[in-house]
């Protein structure tokens, strides 16, 4: 029972966190480029403004367009409540693994591609042509740093990885496991949208992936879809931090542990979002074509991430 | 005891009288529902039979010794695996045969739906034969059986070119497969009185391992072939577009299904499994076959081979579980091993429901749009709500996408490939991260396929009149399919009910070893041995549907405008048409840059231009193929051979009376000596 309120919290948390990360990284990136900058909690307001707004809908649309935001924030969060934030559930681990996170992203994706065909503007299909043709390039990444994660852990269930990556520590720091967060964060570029293979802050010509695909979006409907992918950065952002470098996750509830946890998060997820912001600001967008290119490299390096945790351990 | 000793020749009593009625039938109409009645009746016992195995794990056997006694006579005889795959055969045949009234109707007039009514009972009751043969001589009478009448359904529409070069494809291939079936069982009978499948596990246990390794060869050729694995695919792509859609339906859902049950057969249970190069081989032609089926799949436009290729993608997914179960097995590591042939049949039984269900909904949409191709599709979901909800099923089935049954299956066979690395052999687990990255690319393609097959079909605006004329489809036809959705999402959401009970089924596969631990009470999670991963797919189902229900409810709670209806916006221009609509070949255009090495495109460009000034441009046409090449060197030589070999032949052949005679003569002559010879 305790733990079922304690995972409702931390999901809860983790939705409500999301937008301050997008806001961070936004207001990061204004300031080393010079700019002031909008504050931090400047995604909160566009929410709460989108949420009063009216829903514009296209005529061609059908209730596939106005199904799949609910879809995508439904994964998102269902995603974030498997995912460990600040302590690791027992029971709660169980339903779900890394394979079932993957995929229920995938669901979500597969949902808003939908939509984006759904309205029959060519701008919503080719951001549904390219975000799949992305998606499905990064999969065998993923999967592959999926695998070696669980090559030591031998799970795949996300609390098992922890719990064994807290124990053994020397065995976790080894180069499998540099170069599969290496390629997890490439692949969480290429996921999330941002720089250098998507561009998060232009809606038209030059970037043309997530944002086309969710043009047609309004009111409450887009509020969803933002608030969604702003859950989904922070999730593999989570993923990243917790499961490379778990230090500090809670495994009990004693308040002093939940605390330094979440103020370990709270750190660890904000050197990703600098490292994120200087890199957006150092780098300009891939043309689309060489986007598979770095995601053959991601793939590479994922593969060589279990073959060294292979052979090593 | 009762209940199966009738069910069996109940079964078999339907799919005859249904056959031998309809072709008696007096009108076509009458025909069509004879068609019908009979293979429910067989398919419904059949569901029977294979129950009462399943559930009793206790064979039941039927023998008609006096028919060909010299061939050991008919042998029937139902163990829990061959009732499970009895089993699958019967769940993609109550529907089609349901289906298959309102959509034959389209028939009268064109071709005898007398004579189709005989060949699709004839097929039903081969598939379900193969399925329970006891013998090699029932093995091979059904196993040609299905073949051939599966040939004549195909032809169902010979009056078109492309069907009869299906067709000749098809029959090709198909004895093809008997080629190498035939001496594959001369190698493992001990004796020629000595037939049935337990003598031959008999036999094979006497075998050299050099024979051993001949049979499981002509095994991975023989009923791979059928099962459609690269490169021996051909006819999947030719021949299920051609036939009408619910006997694709069958072809894809279930008979290329008898070919993996086959593999097992022959592998596992008459040989009791083998070296870790079988394993290996398996492997590398599952995953091969996964990644190219999905590859030629996304370039294709014309709905049912879209769906055809996806077969040759899914099969390689099954064959993938099988050949990670099958080195785990040969390493000794059994409870590993049995995740491996779990997934397989677990996808078998998935890919049977979706894959029907999907040729089925295709199948509503061919039937209103009188169209193939997708390109001149589109907004059906408008006229046609319920079929698109059908096709939408499917694809998030076929796609894996959680909670339906794609998902779970795909994430036992990946379960499978983590357990590889358990081999104390590196150089061949390293085999299993590289099996993992092509499933996982061939997944995400498949997802990227199935938007484009049902976002380009049917969202957006109509792109032809057909497609905006469209109607829903007839009930029977809706009903067919929905029980097939039925079962995509139970399965889905009831995996771990259904994964202990496939561990009882390996249980009678001879050489599997099955750790009793792992078939425990049916619970909430499915379990991976050793800890590998948790899932609980019902958990997952609940948690979205809960999550989606509080989001819904909030935000209509929260935001109480009206919705407003408009245009779609399109940069300040005047009217949107179904020309301005992303296409099936601009959806595909990324990917196939992407792979262009392995397609090759043929692209050809003409601009017309005005007589006066080359700047206004009056047309262009730009055609663009992609064929696989690989299957022009591997197939084109044969062709060209056996037309030589034709020719050659053809001079035997003069139509003179008295020639005849002189070949008769000779034949007798030659006959006779050969006995002197060799008395």
């Amino acid at each position: 029972m305790i733990e079922a309120i304690a995972v409702l919290t931390q999901t809860l948390a983790f939705v409500a966190l999301a937008p301050g990360l997008t806001g961070f990284i936004r207001w990061m990136k204004a300031r080393l480029q010079g700019r002031r900058g909008a504050p931090v909690w400047q995604p909160y307001v566009e929410l709460r403004k989108l949420f009063a707004k009216e829903r514009v809908v296209s005529k061609t649309a059908s209730w596939v367009f106005r199904a799949a935001p609910f879809v995508v924030f439904g994964t998102s969060v269902a995603v974030a409540s498997l995912v460990p934030l600040v302590f690791v559930p027992t029971a709660y681990d169980r339903i779900g693994d890394l394979f079932a996170v993957v995929y229920l992203l995938l669901l979500g994706t597969f949902f808003l591609a939908l939509a984006g065909l759904d309205t029959g503007s060519p701008f919503g299909g080719m951001g549904a042509s390219r975000e799949m043709t992305v998606v499905a390039l990064t999969e065998p990444t993923v999967a592959l740093s999926i695998f070696a994660l669980a090559l030591t852990a031998q799970s795949t269930n996300l609390g098992d990885i922890i719990r064994q990556t807290v124990a053994e520590p020397v065995r976790a720091l080894g180069t499998g496991h540099l170069l599969a967060f290496t390629a997890l964060f490439i692949v969480t570029l290429a996921e999330t949208g941002r720089l250098p293979i998507d561009n998060p802050s232009t809606h038209l010509e030059l970037t043309m992936i997530h944002e086309a695909m969710v043009l047609e979006y309004s009111g409450p409907y887009l509020a969803l879809v933002e608030w969604a992918a702003a859950l989904k950065l922070l999730i593999f952002f989570v993923i990243a931090a917790n499961l490379f470098l778990p230090w500090g996750v809670a495994f009990g509830w004693s308040p002093a542990r939940l605390i330094l946890a979440f103020l370990l998060i709270v750190l660890k997820v904000g050197m990703l979002a600098v490292l994120v912001a200087v890199l957006e600001t150092r780098v300009a967008k891939l043309r689309l074509f060489r986007v598979p290119e770095l995601l053959s490299a991601s793939f590479v390096m994922a593969l060589l991430a279990v073959l060294s945790t292979f052979l090593l351990r | 005891m009762m209940a199966g000793s009738v069910a069996l020749p109940l079964m078999l009593g339907g799919y005859v009288g249904g056959a031998c009625l309809a072709l008696v039938a007096p009108s076509s109409r009458a025909a069509r529902y004879i068609t019908a009645l009979g293979a429910i009746v067989g398919s419904v016992a059949a569901l029977a039979v294979a129950a009462r195995v399943l559930v009793t794990a206790q064979p039941l056997v039927l023998t008609v010794p006096n028919v060909l006694a010299a061939a050991g006579g008919l042998v029937l005889s139902v163990d829990p695996l061959g009732a499970f795959f009895l089993a699958v055969v019967a769940l993609g045949s109550l529907p089609a045969a349901i289906y298959g009234v309102s959509y034959t109707a389209a028939y009268e007039g064109r071709s005898s739906l007398q004579f189709f009514g005989l060949m699709f009972n004839v097929f039903l009751l081969g598939m379900s034969v193969v399925a329970c043969a006891g013998n090699i001589f029932t093995f091979v009478l059904a196993w040609e059986l299905m073949s051939l009448a599966s040939y004549f359904l195909v032809m169902t529409e010979a009056d078109v070119v492309e069907t009869r070069e299906a067709g000749l494809w098809y029959i090709a291939m198909t004895q093809f497969s008997l080629v190498t079936l035939l001496p594959m069982f001369l190698l493992l009978a001990p004796g020629a009185e000595r037939t049935a499948f337990a003598d031959l596990r008999v036999g094979a246990a006497h075998l050299t391992p050099q024979l051993r390794g001949i049979v499981f060869l002509l095994a991975v050729v023989g009923f791979g072939s059928k099962a459609g694995v690269v490169p021996l695919h051909v006819w999947l792509p030719r021949a299920h577009p051609a036939a009408p859609s619910h006997v694709s339906a069958l072809m894809s859902g279930v008979m290329i299904k008898l070919g993996i049950y086959g593999v097992i057969r022959v592998a596992f249970d008459l040989m009791n499994g083998g070296p870790p190069w079988w394993g290996g081989l398996l492997l590398v032609v599952g995953s091969v076959s996964a990644l190219l089926g999905v590859l030629y799949a996304l370039m294709e436009h014309d709905l049912k081979r879209l769906l055809a290729y996806h077969s040759v993608e899914n099969i390689g997914i099954i064959i993938i579980g099988l050949g990670a179960g099958a080195i785990l097995h040969s390493y000794g590591l059994q409870t590993l091993a049995t995740i491996g042939f779990a997934a397989a049949l677990y996808h078998t039984l998935n890919h049977a429901c979706f894959k029907g269900l999907l040729f089925l909904a295709a199948g509503n949409v061919v039937h209103r749009t009188h169209t193939r191709n997708m390109e001149e599709m589109g907004g059906l979901i408008k006229q046609m709500p319920q079929t698109a909800l059908l096709f939408l099923i499917g694809s998030a089935a076929i796609a894996a996408l959680p909670p339906l049954n794609g998902f779970a299956s795909e994430w036992m066979v990946f379960q499978a490939l983590l357990a590889g690395t358990s081999i104390p052999r590196p150089e061949v687990a390293l085999g299993f991260p590289v099996a993992v990255g092509m499933l996982a690319l061939a997944s995400g393609l498949a997802a990227a396929c199935f938007v484009k097959a049902f976002g380009i079909s049917f969202l957006a605006m109509p792109r032809s009149a057909h497609a905006a004329d469209a109607r829903e489809a007839p009930a029977s036809m809706r009903v067919a399919a929905w029980m097939l959705a039925g079962a995509c999402i139970l399965l889905g959401v009831g995996a771990s009910v259904v994964v202990p009970a496939l561990y009882r089924v390996l249980e009678s596969v001879g050489g599997l070893v099955v750790d009793p631990q792992l078939a425990p009470a049916p619970g909430l999670w499915i379990e991976a041995p050793r800890a590998l991963g948790h899932l609980s797919p019902v958990l997952i189902a609940a948690l979205l549907a809960s999550i989606v229900l509080v989001t819904v409810v909030t935000v209509h709670r929260v935001h109480r405008r009206p919705l407003r209806l408009s245009d779609t916006w399109g940069c300040g221009r005047i009217a949107q048409t179904p020309r301005m609509e992303y296409t099936a070949s601009a959806f595909a255009e990324p990917l196939r840059r992407v792979f262009a090495e392995l397609y090759r495109p043929t692209q050809d460009l003409t601009v017309s231009v005005h007589p006066d000034s080359p700047h206004f441009v009056q047309s262009i046409t730009f055609t663009s193929e992609v064929r696989p090449w690989f299957e022009e060197v591997l197939y084109d030589p044969i062709v060209r051979a056996g037309r030589l070999i034709g020719v050659g032949v053809r001079r035997l052949q003069t139509g003179s009376v008295h020639l005849y005679l002189v070949y008769v003569v000779a034949a007798l002559m030659a006959a006779l000596a050969s006995v002197w010879w060799w008395p």
